[in-house]
């Protein structure tokens, strides 16, 4: 997996100066259809730390995105009210995190498709809790109090009106940051073992790198990415319901990671982007959005081999 | 007593779930086993099967026409399919099929959704099956889930001797066994996998034929039936035949009864499992050890 290189990492730039200057040029809605965009390139960089950074290729991504979503609703209910986001951003990033501490020790133990296999079967044993108990508040999911964007009293008050501007905004922040940490973390040592371990795990072992320890920090580190994506999605939607574990989800950020490219860190944030878009052209031109979109991924696996971050200009 | 024959009703209903999950399951398991294909969209085509029944049936007034149809259709689907699609993505990674097998998700829904519609319909039960059997004096079961349970166990038990007594099926458990042997005895691999994605469609479109009329035909109805298919062919273990008749028939129990009896252990306690056997029995519960 390739970093952008400092050229790349300005078109970057100038594309976030664009998004933050939309509450200048767009509409409302525009604003609201960035700010899911940006939420689902977070949760597939946090996939991509895995399938690109160390070539674990999970679907269980989904079960640590919707704990981190519930995280926000348990919170408030143990806070009695809405918390400051400057609780709730870490409780759900460490109650993820901690999750796949838990179950990272038992998946790992498989590789390849045992491992795709054994992450479905966790994902989906977290989404059936949270379907059939009333941990969450049940099936059909519940509305949520919004975290509290300050803290010590002193708060922004968040109307109908300032809502897309300040979501925008905020998602583009949280986004930036994550970027920006895993491109430092991919440049550590840490970060090119994982790549030793994708291109050869045992190799990686044999040289003395304890393989296990790595890959679990590498699935601890992305599930509470993961879960401060949910964190976002459930700030937005101020819902949640247990569709958000779902394999399906999984599936989707797979897809996400797989049409930016897996071969760039970078591949999700066009990914996501490319996707939303699409499905939302689908949308306006056609009744048939999952038609478009099944077109061009079909098109995308058949002519793009690297993804959209593998598109080349000629030169 | 009533409490006993209400449980005689869940365990038949189990083993008849257990039934149509192996004629799901054994597709997927080959072609995964033969074919090292991730088929996603195997789901997809358990529910075209019974979208196949429910129009069939509207159109004839009779469900009978559409099994013929179902298993006919479908292996003639799932050969264009593997002559078309899947024979390109051999050599690929098995991402790459997986981003394949969820387009074709999308693409099958859209289409079913283009062609009829978004509704839920019910499939009516063949009037010559639509009675009850008295078993006991408090107890009686449907006809037509009894018709189905036939119909499965006489699909497996050709099946079985197809794979277990012919040429034809010792060339697929060696190839299920391992790949490369296939090129080294000389057998066509190419033909072997058109006959076993075709086999593999065609069973599935069967199953869903024969679902239609036990529960309403519905968009996404594939969904389901894809995941917990995936179940049955890990804890059978991957490509094994009678791996997946017997996980088949395990989860369909666990399911009915526990959906029955434990709702809010159900679900997980399926996952339980599949991890379980994974982390302590990857090559199948029931597996030679």
């Amino acid at each position: 997996m390739r970093c952008a290189s400092p050229r790349g990492n300005l078109a970057l730039a100038l594309a976030a100066l664009a998004i933050a200057a939309m509450p200048f040029y767009a509409s409302p809605y525009h604003m609201q259809l960035a700010s899911t965009a940006m939420i689902a390139a977070m949760f597939a960089l946090s996939l991509q730390l895995l399938v690109g950074g160390a070539g674990m290729v999970s679907l269980a991504q989904a079960a640590f995105f919707g704990i981190g979503a519930y995280a926000v609703h348990l919170l408030a209910r143990v806070t009695d009210g809405a918390p400051s986001i400057l609780l709730s951003l870490p409780a759900s990033a460490s109650i993820a995190g901690l999750a796949a501490l838990l179950i990272g020790p038992f998946a790992l133990r498989t590789r390849g498709f045992f491992f795709l296999m054994t992450t479905l079967a966790f994902g989906q044993m977290l989404f059936f809790v949270f379907h059939d108990t009333s941990l969450g508040g049940g099936a059909d999911g519940v509305f949520i109090q919004r975290p509290v964007l300050g803290a010590f009293g002193v708060a922004l008050e968040l109307t109908r009106a300032n809502r897309p501007t300040v979501f925008l905004l905020l998602n583009l922040l949280v986004l930036t940051v994550m970027y920006a940490a895993l491109w430092w973390l991919m440049r550590t040592l840490f970060g090119h073992a994982l790549l030793g371990i994708r291109a050869n795990e045992d190799r990686m072992h044999a040289m003395g790198h304890d393989v296990l320890r790595l890959k679990l920090a590498a699935f601890v580190v992305a599930g509470a990415l993961a879960g401060i994506a949910g964190h976002m999605a459930a700030l937005n939607d101020a819902f949640v319901n247990p569709e958000l574990l779902g394999w399906h989800r999984s599936a989707e950020a797979l897809l996400i990671v797989l049409l930016g490219g897996i071969a760039a860190l970078h591949g999700p944030i066009l990914g996501a982007f490319a996707y939303t878009l699409i499905g939302e052209i689908g949308q306006s031109i056609t009744e048939r959005q999952r038609l478009v979109e099944g077109l061009v991924i079909l098109a995308a696996v058949l002519l793009l081999r690297n993804g959209i971050a593998g598109i080349r200009l000629p030169t | 007593m009533t409490n006993i024959a209400g449980l005689f009703a869940q365990i038949l209903n189990g083993v008849q779930y257990g039934l149509l999950l192996f004629l799901i399951s054994s597709g997927l398991t080959l072609i995964f086993g033969v074919m090292r294909v991730i088929n996603l969209a195997h789901g997809s085509l358990f529910m075209i099967g019974a979208y196949l029944a429910y129009v069939t049936a509207a159109a004839t007034g009779s469900l009978w026409f559409a099994l013929p149809a179902a298993l006919l259709g479908g292996a003639l689907f799932g050969a264009l399919l593997e002559r078309s699609l899947f024979r390109r993505f051999r050599e690929r990674e098995h991402l790459d099929q997986v981003l394949l097998t969820f387009a074709l998700i999308l693409l099958f829904e859209e289409a079913r959704a283009a062609l009829l519609d978004n509704q839920f319909h019910s499939v009516a039960i063949p009037a010559a099956l639509d009675f009850s059997v008295r078993v006991t004096s408090e107890f009686s079961y449907s006809a037509y889930r009894i018709a189905v349970l036939g119909i499965c166990l006489c699909v497996a038990a050709l099946m079985f001797a197809f794979v277990e007594r012919t040429r034809v099926g010792s060339a697929i458990r060696a190839a299920a066994e391992n790949a490369e042997m296939v090129d080294l005895l000389g057998i066509d691999a190419s033909r072997l996998h058109t006959l076993v994605f075709a086999a593999g469609t065609a069973l599935a479109m069967l199953a869903g034929a024969l679902a239609a009329p036990l529960q309403s035909v519905y968009p996404g109805m594939g969904d389901g039936f894809l995941i917990i298919s995936f179940v049955v062919v890990v804890i059978g273990g991957l490509g094994s035949i009678s791996g997946a008749f017997w996980a088949a028939l395990l989860i369909g129990m666990i399911d009915t009864l526990g959906k029955a009896y434990v709702p809010q252990a159900a679900g997980t306690a399926i996952y339980v499992l599949m991890a379980a056997v994974l982390l302590w029995r990857p090559a199948g519960l029931f597996a030679r050890a």
